[in-house]
């Protein structure tokens, strides 16, 4: 499923002095099957974009296209829940929506609220228990026993037990440690591939972006300032740091790489194309001069 | 849809009245409700209105600020209005008689009045609370309430919760506006279908506000106990409360107020 802005504004409460513009013009398509990377730093307009993914927000004026269902400043609140079973979120710490008395129930609450049958959700939520990484016996205890990074886990389950076709991802990772992060960004490069998802992912991480994305959307003052693949947005660390973002971790060492006199044909953006490229040099280099380390 | 609350709500400006001690202000506007009673005939009311839209002027606040404050509260107020056009006692000409209602001139008039003193009262609140920020009132509170302490009233400790409660206050909106997202992408309709739906849609709201209140009120208390707090006696102020000239002034316009409208009133 598509979604693509058209002239988006956003102003937050318009006509009084606390008025503030967010968005402005923008006009981006986040293509249907992508796995699109949203950056950009703090205040830079991401969290009010992504409110539009699923008409949480509604544009000041422009409209945004989510599927086939169009978005304008003057469309009713009501009959949006059809729209919302397409387009899950994942909010930044989503633990904090968790209520129910049972894991098992919260995760089945999505599915319920959009007219699944409760025998039906509750399987629904044994199945995505497990694909979330977590025990099912699990499903009986309260979710506020749970350990934090378990308790991520499950609210992550309640919303892919909507069975969305576009997951909207804020910062899935924040505060986990180095294993957590790795698992949750390997199961949802997973699940792209095992349900044909498209998936937005708003992140600080320019390492997630480079090992995962193959669309970025670079914002800053409320604007889309650049869009194109990682491969062309990490090309110019420069302009990367007049905005404010960083390198990924591999790129920024073949950066260092290049200073001390090595090419690249392309930049490295993962490890593994960081190796690739160097075993093809390497030889060469060290048989010519001798002078680099291992 | 909370935005639209601007009762309670401060605006910073540069006025006056921004500038006065946030003690008179809290002060003369209770006094204000006070004398609001003594009014009993056109005159007078006509004087607390020039009066009041004097202050409201001198706020520089915008006016449909104070026409939003009243908003809110119209349904109450009618309300009100109307049980006493048909319950109030007759006098006058009597419109029409039904049973034990009565619709009398007096009757009309007390109802024009009473909406007079709700719309005053909330104008006058809307400017304490939109001039004022809200650390400033509670140490106006803090201050008030000091004569208490002879009698062991916990004085500090109320000031320091009221302060606590306010500035918690926007957080506590963010946090219900994030939870409520997710929720409305889980496909809550908030505000939707009858009665009961509408309850039962506050659940996944309310649960998960108090489960995060609580989280924070514990780290708060951490903190503060790593920073050292004690409690509150003999702890110094960053804020220190200031009598001007300004006040002192106000406090004579609202003398002369109270002596115009006793030479006023009917």
């Amino acid at each position: 499923m598509a979604i693509t802005f058209k002239q988006v504004e956003f102003t937050y409460q318009p006509g009084t002095p606390f008025e503030t513009k967010a968005l402005t013009d923008i006009n981006v398509t986040i293509p249907d099957g992508s796995y699109t990377a949203l950056i950009g730093h703090t205040g830079s307009g991401k969290s009010t974009l992504l409110q539009h993914l699923d008409a949480l927000l509604k544009p000041t004026s422009g409209t945004v296209t989510i599927g086939d269902r169009v978005i304008t400043p003057t469309t009713s609140n009501k009959d949006l829940k059809s729209l919302r079973q397409h387009v899950g979120i994942v909010f930044q710490f989503p633990e904090s929506q968790l209520f129910e008395e049972t894991v098992e129930k919260d995760i089945a609450f999505g599915p319920q609220n959009f007219g699944a049958s409760e025998a039906d959700a509750l399987k629904l939520a044994a199945k995505m228990l497990t694909l979330v990484g977590l025990d099912s016996d699990l499903l009986q205890r309260s979710p506020f026993d749970l350990s934090g990074g378990q308790m991520r886990r499950v609210a992550i389950a309640g919303v892919l037990a909507m069975q969305p076709k576009v997951l909207v991802l804020d910062e899935p990772t924040a505060g986990l440690d180095p294993q957590g992060r790795l698992e949750m960004m390997e199961m949802f490069a997973r699940l792209r591939h095992e349900q044909q998802l498209t998936i937005v992912l708003v992140t600080h991480q320019m390492d997630d972006v480079a090992n995962y994305a193959n669309n970025v959307i670079v914002m800053d003052h409320g604007q889309v300032v650049k869009t194109g693949t990682p491969q062309a947005i990490f090309k110019d660390p420069q302009w990367l740091a007049e905005h404010h973002l960083g390198l990924p971790k591999t790129t920024a060492f073949a950066q260092q790489l290049m200073a001390r006199g090595m090419t690249f044909d392309e930049m490295p953006l993962t490890e593994d194309q960081l190796a690739a490229a160097l075993v093809k040099q390497l030889p060469a280099s060290m048989l010519g001069g001798g002078d680099h380390d291992e | 849809m909370m935005s639209k609350l601007i009762f309670g709500r401060y605006i910073p400006g540069n006025s006056v009245i921004h500038h006065m001690d946030p003690r008179a202000k809290l002060l003369l506007s209770f006094y204000f409700i006070g004398i609001i009673f003594i009014a009993n005939n056109w005159p007078t009311y006509v004087l607390l209105f020039a009066f009041t839209l004097l202050a409201i002027k001198l706020s520089g606040v915008k006016w449909s600020f104070f026409i939003n404050g009243v908003k809110p509260l119209i349904w109450l107020i009618l309300f009100t209005v109307v049980l006493q056009i048909l319950f109030s006692a007759s006098g006058g000409h009597v419109y029409l008689q039904w049973g034990i209602i009565t619709i009398s001139q007096f009757g009309l008039i007390n109802g024009v009045y009473i909406f007079c003193r709700f719309v005053l009262i909330i104008f006058m609140s809307t400017l304490l609370t939109l001039t004022t920020p809200p650390l400033e009132l509670s140490d106006a509170i803090e201050y008030l309430l000091m004569p208490l302490k002879v009698v062991h009233f916990p004085v500090y400790e109320v000031a320091l919760m009221l302060s606590i409660a306010l500035r918690f206050v926007p957080t506590l909106m963010d946090e219900t506006e994030k939870i409520m997202n997710a929720q409305r992408a889980r496909g809550v309709d908030f505000g939707e279908g009858n009665i009961f739906q509408q309850m039962r849609a506050i659940v996944p709201l309310l649960i998960p506000l108090f489960v995060s209140s609580f989280n924070r009120a514990e780290d708060l208390a951490t903190a503060m106990e790593a920073r050292g707090y004690q409690g509150g006696e003999g702890r110094s102020k960053y804020r220190i409360l200031k009598w001007h000239g300004r006040d002192t002034w106000a406090t004579v316009a609202f003398a002369a107020l109270t002596v115009a409208l006793v030479f006023l009133r009917a």
